[in-house]
């Protein structure tokens, strides 16, 4: 294949000529009647508008604000979702796992790139690289002070190598100083990373707080 | 297969770079490609393990210079090759061969939401109960496979503690041959980060896997 980064830096560039395979590629599958253009759409549609982290950030929201829902989705993660009309593709089964004091949760997947398609959406780059998916396994300490999160020694970690169809999902913990938030403001406090379990739920600076 | 896409433990493979704000697609043939993907698997020609396995077989030092819809294409031209669909020449050209009829696609847009609502769900029933219990102790076994499989090489010959029983899914060391779904239970194994990774790793770390029946010995 030939190689003619422009830009050699950027860790997305591609040989220039995978767009043209690619769209010679749809092209000659359009015309066979293989697929069809608007399904096309329709689908990058759906995950660039519908399916992503804020599904996510709802469903921790909701388990933050209604401990009979909190329960239940600790207890089977795809039901409690499902009550929200969020179950689907890469996330039939979804288990929740809860960070709580002494105990900190992350997810990966070293074989491949698993990852909770209805609840987060499809993966950032950082997660489907290599040196996550070989790192994380032996040393989460490292990797995640390589985020900015220091996790101290006497805090067990727990990583879960995504090797079968189960999907996981870290419920991360509430931040103090959210006493009395609606569910909609709390949602928007959840970040894709803190249900990877790369980050922490922390409140914006005092003069950023709507 | 104990291929290069079996990474965990590895050092050496670079910085995580996480990239503030990233989009879901970094161009349109990325998106192009994901739409294409999972279309093209409405015609049932293969399964999900099948597809994971393409992915495997992309040569050692290409797999890792690609990213990841670079291997997405590299992967899903030869499986739609190995199925009859189309032919080298018509992938590479965009044109369809001239004697080709016209077919109509399964997955119409209409359906999309739908489709991906459902998902496609491995849980299966068998007639055996599991072989193993709640906070049992097992060791994972040492084998190699020339094929596909779900256990880990870092994984192999650790014992470890069933964390939770999962139920019966398809074995997809089984089915990524098209050999059958071959369903057989799958458990949660909790496994210590010392018994992995040997005395110097932390005491307050474990790694979680989830492993077929096939997978395990009791102790």
């Amino acid at each position: 294949m030939p190689m003619s980064h422009d830009d050699s830096d950027h860790h997305h560039a591609v040989p220039a000529d995978t767009a043209l395979r690619v769209k010679a590629l749809e092209t000659a599958l359009t015309q066979r009647g293989y697929v069809a253009t608007e399904t096309l759409d329709a689908i990058v549609d759906a995950y660039e508008n519908r399916i992503g982290p804020q599904n996510g950030a709802s469903v921790i929201a909701r388990a933050w604000t209604d401990p009979a829902f909190k329960q239940r989705l600790l207890e089977n993660g795809s039901a409690a979702i499902a009550e929200m009309d969020l179950a689907g593709l890469e996330g039939t089964d979804i288990k929740v796992v809860e960070n709580r004091p002494g105990l900190h949760n992350m997810v990966v997947c070293t074989l491949c790139s698993c990852y909770p398609w209805p609840v987060l959406g499809l993966p950032p780059v950082w997660y489907k690289s290599s040196p996550y998916r070989s790192r994380a396994v032996i040393d989460p300490r490292g990797v995640l002070r390589e985020f900015g999160l220091e996790i101290p020694a006497d805090v067990e970690i727990r990583v879960w190598d995504s090797t079968a169809e189960i999907r996981y999902l870290v419920l991360p913990e509430r931040p103090a100083g959210t006493e009395g938030m609606s569910e909609e403001l709390l949602a928007s406090l959840v970040t894709r990373d803190t249900m990877i379990g790369a980050a922490k739920v922390t409140l914006p600076p005092r003069g950023e707080r709507s | 297969m104990n291929g290069v896409h079996d990474m965990g433990g590895m050092e050496g493979l670079g910085a995580i770079q996480p990239e503030p704000n990233e989009p879901v697609f970094h161009e349109r043939w990325e998106a192009r490609m994901h739409a294409l993907a999972l279309a093209i698997g409405a015609w049932r020609k293969w399964n999900i393990d099948a597809s994971r396995h393409a992915r495997e077989r992309i040569p050692a030092v290409d797999y890792l210079r690609m990213t990841y819809y670079e291997k997405w294409l590299a992967a899903l031209v030869e499986q739609m090759i190995a199925a009859g669909l189309v032919t080298r020449a018509e992938v590479e050209s965009g044109n369809p061969a001239t004697e080709s009829t016209k077919a109509t696609p399964p997955l119409a847009a209409e359906m999309v939401p739908s489709v991906l609502a459902k998902g496609g769900a491995v849980n299966r029933t068998v007639p055996e109960a599991p072989r193993f219990n709640t906070g049992q102790t097992v060791r994972t076994r040492n084998i190699h496979p020339k094929g596909h499989t779900r256990l880990p090489r870092y994984a192999r010959g650790k014992q470890g503690v069933i964390e939770r029983v999962h139920g019966a899914h398809v074995f997809p060391d089984s089915n990524a041959h098209f050999l059958g779904e071959a369903p057989q239970h799958l458990y949660s194994v909790r496994i210590e980060a010392r018994e992995l990774w040997g005395e110097a790793a932390g005491n307050r770390e474990a790694v979680y896997l989830d492993l077929w029946d096939n997978y395990l010995d009791p102790i």
